[in-house]
């Protein structure tokens, strides 16, 4: 019974960690100054999030392993994040694209967790929830920019769009553990995500005069289940370099 | 974004009454410009309020017209509100 919650925190947990490593790779690269801050904020709350599932994951598995063992120690084939938020930050489009398409199912799925039946779970999702209203109101306020914006801007935003959209499916894909949480109320059936968020991506879409792509599409699978890109590889090897040169260092 | 206007940025602090200029941030918008400031300028949980304000909308003083606009005010210090008691129930003077 804990195996399933244990995959579901690495679910939670991974996803907010490789987002937001990402999404400090653009500190000092950021186009203006005021977006560094504003992404080095996102990853932030994504860190402090990550934190908490993980420290949770640890304490259910009960192996005496806690956030930073599990964030640090393990390697790619363990790690349980969606295909979509290990994905390169490419231009600013890109990054913008794949913050919003997770944005949209991030505040969705938090929404449905302050109902767990798991208390801890339903708090830590509370928590969350208020930053992630944030990320999304930021991340939608960009589409509409950009989308809607030059040209130029607009090409970009809907070619990253059709670029990313493969991995988007993926987020409502359901496994045993999802089917055994579900059950016992702990977390929402993914499927029954879907509908909202489709709904709200179209609308966004719509508003920025992007074409939404086809719903139906074929998507990429096997992130949830550690069959991860090539790229999320080299994001560890970057991420994990320091403790596992140096374990145990402080400063 | 070279051409993004400036905004002046102004916070209300946790206890305080009036919202107070901090700094200034580069939007393309206003909505932005909020965001922004939000990100840059209240991140220590600095405020409970944010305005901003298109910088070009701003009419400053001449700073070479210091000695005209201030200095006649120096010597009239019986204007000063020093020289008053403040009643007790008046707060926030």
């Amino acid at each position: 019974m804990n195996d399933a919650r244990f995959e579901c925190l690495l679910r939670l947990g991974d996803n907010a960690l490789v987002l937001a490593q990402r999404l400090c790779a653009w500190i000092g690269h950021g186009p203006v100054m005021e977006e560094d801050m504003a992404q080095a904020n996102v990853a932030l709350d994504l860190i402090g999030q990550a934190r908490l599932w993980l420290a949770y994951a640890g304490e259910l598995e009960g192996r005496g392993r806690d956030e930073d063992a599990l964030a640090y120690g393990r390697d790619a084939g363990a790690f349980r994040n969606v295909l979509l938020v290990e994905q390169p930050n490419g231009d600013y489009a890109q990054t913008i694209a794949r913050q919003f398409l997770f944005d949209a199912w991030h505040h969705a799925e938090l929404s449905a967790l302050t109902a767990s039946s798991d208390a801890r779970i339903a708090a830590i999702a509370a928590k969350a929830l208020k930053e992630v209203s944030y990320h999304l109101e930021r991340s939608s306020d960009w589409m509409l920019r950009l989308g809607d914006g030059t040209a130029e801007s607009h090409a970009r935003l809907q070619a990253a769009l059709e670029r990313l959209w493969m991995y988007s499916g993926e987020l409502f894909d359901a496994d045993a553990h999802d089917a055994t949480l579900v059950e016992q109320g702990i977390v929402p059936a993914p499927q029954s995500l879907r509908a909202g968020w489709l709904q709200q991506v179209g609308a966004v879409c719509t508003a920025a005069t992007l074409t939404m792509p086809d719903a139906d599409a074929w998507m990429q699978h096997g992130g949830r289940q550690g069959r991860h890109s090539e790229h999320l590889g080299y994001l560890l090897a970057e991420m994990q370099f320091l403790p596992r040169a140096y374990p145990g260092v402080q400063w | 974004m070279k051409d993004w206007p400036l905004w002046e940025v102004f916070i209300r602090s946790q206890h305080g009454l009036a919202h107070k200029h901090v700094g200034s941030v580069h939007a393309p918008d206003a909505a932005l410009a909020l965001k922004n400031a939000r990100d840059v300028y209240t991140r220590r949980n600095e405020g409970v309020s944010i305005w901003v304000v298109p910088s070009a909308a701003i009419t400053a003083s001449a700073p070479d017209d210091k000695a005209a606009l201030f200095e006649p005010a120096q010597d009239k210090i019986y204007r000063h509100p020093t020289f008053f008691p403040v009643p007790e129930e008046v707060k926030h003077m």
